[in-house]
């Protein structure tokens, strides 16, 4: 008889009772893991505050009234969205033991819809679960995340939906948290990139930045240039029409996420030379143009700076982009400007002589750039550019927004030390190139790079406005983005939301498998963290209808075994397991 | 690649309208196998999307056409019945003709025609003019190998029936003739035994949604069997099984710290009788639910510090006169393998089992898992066992680029040894260990990954070369998109003229 033993015994069933919904296990059972188990119902992103009473309530699925004191299509669409993603599946009961809350109340304090999210946006919002609900927001981007939020608090126990009795206080630690991806390499289709936004809201980001054209397809339909996409797109089923890239905007918009467009120039651009071969430069080899040399340039690549035709275009292509985009910041790309075909071309190196350049070719980019992002301010637009102009001694307009991209999560902090002392507002994303696989994942990576973590002055810490993941399309289409992309943005998306004191990571680890188990039962292939499974529902398991009836438990009591059924399920189990364990361990 | 394979620049139309498969003396050689071949078949040949199926070509009788293909007549050499099932020593050796609007499939046996079929459906393709067309083509082909299997982990994570035909389906497209079923493991049990309910009762991550039930196991066997691949289960032990002692906690050894035991469990206990009579009344049923001839024993990774710990198995160890713990592992699987023995089934263990000095019976086939395989396989060959590598192929280990090459570069054949040794190698199987692997990423990290693996365990040992093989990897990864898998893109940017659509 070990009284200790029977109590550690015990552990088990508390499990069972609070009814977490991830169960990962162990990778091996020497390795038991490390941390705490959140409580179920834990959001994440983790809230800045987050209070948790013991006190539960119940929620009728049917009854339950979403109610807001701003009318808004943004907040109506968003409460269709979520009364299903709350109540949608099958089997839900009201716990009739307690109290039941009635729905859920939006007060925007501004009283006003906003039409499109931007840098600047409020998304701070307060939620309190009393025997009412109370969501408080300024502006209609803080109430979506706040209903996010709420949506994340309420779990089925066995059938039962509660929620705990909460107060929440809650606002991003960074303004850009952001989610990349390249259609390009492989084309995305359509369902694929609605369900990654889905997926971001899901985690709180907030910028979708669309790498959507490159060296390899042009995929983009432009009005202006059809021609483009026609002879530069992989084929007439790889492409986004005007009205695919709307629908993208708006749906993106209505899950308060902005989305910025890069049309990456003046290298990576291939694909805009199979139309107009005339924007590129010539390379040159042997005294001959158009000739290519293995692994230094092709035949033609990399915009030509020196020719009018080159500005004239792109100042009528992002005119274009500029309508079709609303969001006030383009991404200019800029990365990688690869100078070999620049120095073999004679007419290069005599428009170098006359602007005085000399054999500086970081003056010819920036002098690129200058004319580029000049065009750009023009048509009232903000831009984002990756961190290489700057790097090479490019002097950008000091209001441009620069990406780092280098070092890799062990070697990013002097990039950014460097660009931020410049006086550059950055973004940080070389902790979070997802498309590099490593086994196992690396989430804990992920997780832990922060992007303050680095020397620099308060104002250059002021000047970080935030990061993004990145995925590079190498090696990943409709077949794996998704499962590429989580789990592991999801970790990103916390380190960029909640305060930096979050950052336990064996807790996180329970609270983050909570999350993907959330994120399968809503449509979203987010791939294991490590062994275990998700409650009663699976990737590949039946959908479930919603049910449309009645929330009530049948209670029926004719005879025992069907009283029995009236017990919850995991009482039952319980009563079961306490008894198996009395009778098996403490005898 | 078939292992002779001519083709001709001269077409042949193909129209799916008026194009049926034809079984030379139906009578005697017609039965579900073959019925249910030609009715999966006939979509994957002409597209499994409607937006695709524009095979009634305008613009037939293009210059070089040859003559339309109104059938494939497929000639099978014994006859077939219902009970058929593949075995290690199937023959799945096929002839294929296709010339001036004349098809021909011929076969020994039922194994060689699916694996023709196979091969037909891929040389039929889609001409610039939108109809489909074949070439004149003479292909004789037959697997180096006759064991190819996929590996698959439902333990670690549960992976759904639905998901698990699906992966038959893409096995099929590849020619992998073995599911090897690892269907239990330490963290949980998902198979529902008729007569131990209580192991996945207990055991099963959820007893109700996340097992197996006789009835999925029944038809996932019937499944495969109709494609042509055999289900070899693998029961583990006496290492990781934890998940059987949520069921059945006297099966497994207590181990103690100091006097006491501390709680936790380790592998089989080997000295207690009933370990045995359990286990025969289980593997009864096991081989009955399993019809293939062998049952995967595993024997893997079994730690002594528990066995150490506890007096009974000191005891026993003191008993038996054993100088070392191997030998009590030698004991407990010399028990079990004569108790599977017994039962008239062949067994397949991983080679620790014969690392540690078990007899076994001759037809046992031995596979090798741990790094230094080339040394292994000489060793298990040498002592003239049938022998699979699975070293190469662990494919749940990934990571960043084009990594198929790497399996694509391994040949079983590399380890020093004589021409007989090098016979009794059986072929070999890709694993997909379930750690970070379920449903929502199984197949698009197996597929194309595992077709590399497929040709080197089919296709001649000389082609090999990586550069010719890539074009046509390109074009079977697109092919398997196109019949609706998600196999994962793995050379570089590009594209499929039918990208993978989302269910």
């Amino acid at each position: 008889m070990e009284p200790f033993k029977c109590h550690s015994c015990l552990v088990p069933i508390f499990l069972v009772i609070v009814g977490c919904h991830g169960y990962i296990n162990y990778l091996a059972i020497r390795l038991p893991l490390q941390g705490e188990r959140p409580p179920p119902g834990s959001p994440w992103p983790q809230p800045k505050q987050w209070q948790q009473s013991p006190d539960l309530l119940t929620i009728d699925p049917i009854k339950f009234q979403f109610t807001s004191d701003t009318d808004c299509d943004i907040i109506t669409k968003a409460f269709e969205r979520y009364h299903s993603l709350i109540f949608g599946y099958k089997g839900l009961w009201v716990a009739e033991d307690k109290p039941t809350l009635p729905g859920l109340e939006v007060v925007i304090s501004s009283k006003t819809c906003g039409k499109y999210p931007s840098l600047s946006m409020d998304e701070s919002y307060s939620l309190v679960i009393n025997n009412t609900a109370t969501l408080t927001a300024t502006e209609v981007w803080g109430f979506l995340r706040g209903l996010e939020t709420f949506s994340q608090l309420v779990y089925d126990n066995q059938g039962e939906l509660l929620i705990n009795k909460t107060s929440i206080t809650d606002v991003p630690r960074f303004p850009y948290r952001g989610s990349h991806l390249d259609t390009a390499r492989h084309y995305i289709p359509i369902p694929v990139l609605k369900q990654n936004l889905d997926a971001m809201s899901y985690n709180k980001l907030n910028v979708f930045h669309w790498h959507i054209v490159d060296d390899q397809s042009f995929p983009f339909v432009s009005k202006t240039f059809p021609k483009l996409s026609e002879k530069g797109a992989y084929s007439k089923l790889h492409l986004y029409t005007p009205e695919a890239v709307a629908d993208i905007i708006e749906y993106a918009r209505l899950r308060g996420i902005r989305v910025i467009p890069e049309f990456d120039t003046p290298g990576h651009t291939a694909s805009w030379g199979i139309a107009y071969q005339e924007l590129l430069t010539t390379c040159w080899a042997n005294g001959k143009p158009g000739v290519a040399i293995y692994n230094k340039h092709a035949e033609h690549e990399i915009l030509d700076p020196t020719k009018n035709f080159t500005y004239e275009f792109l100042g009528q292509f992002f005119k274009e982009v500029s309508e079709v985009f609303p969001d006030e910041y383009l991404h200019m790309g800029m990365d990688e400007g690869y100078y070999y075909c620049w120095f073999s071309n004679p007419n290069i190196t005599e428009f170098m002589t006359e602007q005085g350049f000399g054999k500086d070719y970081f003056k010819l980019e920036q002098y690129y750039s200058e004319r580029v992002l000049g065009m750009i301010s023009d048509l009232d637009k903000k831009y984002i550019i990756w961190q290489d102009p700057v790097e090479n001694g490019a002097q950008v307009r000091n209001d441009s927004i620069v990406t780092i991209w280098k070092g890799g999560y062990s070697d990013w902090r002097r990039y950014m030390e460097s660009v931020s002392s410049k006086g550059y507002y950055t973004i940080l994303s070389s902790c979070w190139y997802l498309n590099y696989l490593t086994y196992p994942p690396a989430w804990r990576q992920f997780y832990s790079c922060d992007p303050l973590d680095f020397t620099g002055s308060q104002a250059a810490k002021d000047r970080v406005l935030g990061g993004q993941t990145c995925l590079w399309a190498e090696f990943v289409d409709g077949t794996n983005l998704l499962t590429r992309m989580w789990p592991s943005a999801s970790a990103a998306a916390e380190r960029l939301w909640s305060p930096a004191e979050v950052r336990d990571n064996d807790t996180a680890y329970f609270r983050l498998d909570q999350q993907r188990c959330r994120m399968l039962r809503r449509g979203i292939p987010t791939e294991p963290l490590l062994g275990g499974y998700c409650g009663d529902y699976e990737w590949g398991f039946e959908k479930d209808e919603p049910q449309l009836e009645s929330t009530e438990r049948p209670t029926t009591c004719i005879n025992t075994s069907t009283c029995l059924l009236s017990i919850s399920h995991y009482q039952l189990l319980c009563v079961v397991l306490v008894l198996s364990y009395l009778l098996n361990s403490c005898k | 690649m078939p292992q002779s394979y001519s083709s001709q620049s001269m077409t042949n139309n193909v129209d799916a309208a008026t194009f049926k498969f034809s079984v030379v003396n139906e009578a005697i050689f017609s039965c579900t196998v073959l019925q249910e071949a030609f009715k999966r078949y006939e979509p994957l040949i002409f597209g499994r999307r409607p937006e695709t199926l524009y095979f009634h070509s305008q613009a037939r009788r293009n210059v070089g056409v040859s003559g339309d293909i109104d059938e494939l007549v497929v000639q099978l050499g014994k006859p077939c019945n219902d009970v058929d099932a593949p075995s290690l020593q199937s023959d799945e050796s096929y002839k294929l003709t296709v010339q001036n609007g004349q098809a021909m499939l011929s076969a020994n046996e039922l194994w060689g025609v699916i694996r023709g079929l196979e091969t037909f459906s891929q040389i039929v393709y889609q001409s610039p003019t939108g109809g489909m067309v074949v070439n004149n083509t003479v292909i004789s082909d037959f697997p180096r190998f006759n064991h190819r299997g996929v590996m698959l982990d439902t333990s670690r994570h549960y992976v759904s029936k639905k998901t698990i035909l699906k992966n038959l389906d893409a096995m099929t497209q590849n020619k992998y003739n073995v599911f090897h079923w690892h269907i239990v493991d330490d963290p949980s049990f998902p198979y529902q035994s008729a007569n131990f309910p209580e192991l996945s009762q207990k055991g099963a991550y959820d007893p109700e949604t996340h097992v197996y039930t006789q009835s999925d196991i029944q038809e996932i066997i019937e499944y495969a069997r109709l494609r042509g691949i055999r289900v070899v289960p693998e029961f583990d032990s006496p290492g990781h099984t934890q998940s059987w002692g949520k069921g059945r906690p006297d099966l497994l050894t207590k181990c103690y710290s100091g006097s006491s035991p501390n709680g936790q469990f380790g592998p089989v206990d080997p000295s207690n009788n009933a370990t045995f009579t359990f286990l025969k009344q289980f593997f009864m049923e096991v081989g009955n639910a399993f019809p293939d001839k062998y049952i995967h024993l595993g024997g893997d990774e079994v730690s002594f510090a528990c066995w150490q710990s506890n007096p009974d198995v000191q005891a026993f160890v003191k008993r038996m006169g054993y100088s070392d713990y191997s030998q009590v592992e030698q004991y407990y699987m010399q028990q079990l393998l004569d108790i599977v023995g017994g039962l008239g089934k062949g067994y397949q263990i991983w080679q620790e089992v014969i690392d540690n000095g078990a007899k076994v019976q001759a037809d046992t086939v031995v596979e090798v898992w741990k790094a230094g395989w080339e040394d292994e396989m000489n060793k298990v060959t040498k002592l003239g066992y049938k022998t699979l590598l699975a070293t190469c192929w662990y494919l749940n280990y990934i990571s960043y680029g084009s990594d198929w090459t790497k399996y694509y570069g391994c040949e079983p054949y590399n380890f020093p040894g004589t021409e007989d040794q090098k016979k009794l190698i059986q072929g070999g199987e890709t694993c997909m260990w379930g750690e970070y692997v379920d449903d929502t990423n199984l197949m698009s990290r197996l597929w194309p990954r595992a077709s590399a693996v497929a040709e080197r365990l089919w296709s001649a040992q000389s082609v090999s070369n990586v550069q010719e093989a890539t074009p046509r990897f390109i074009e079977h990864r697109c092919r398997m998109v196109g019949r609706g898998f998600p196999a994962e893109p793995i050379n570089g940017p590009g594209f499929c003229r039918e990208e993978y659509i989302v269910d």
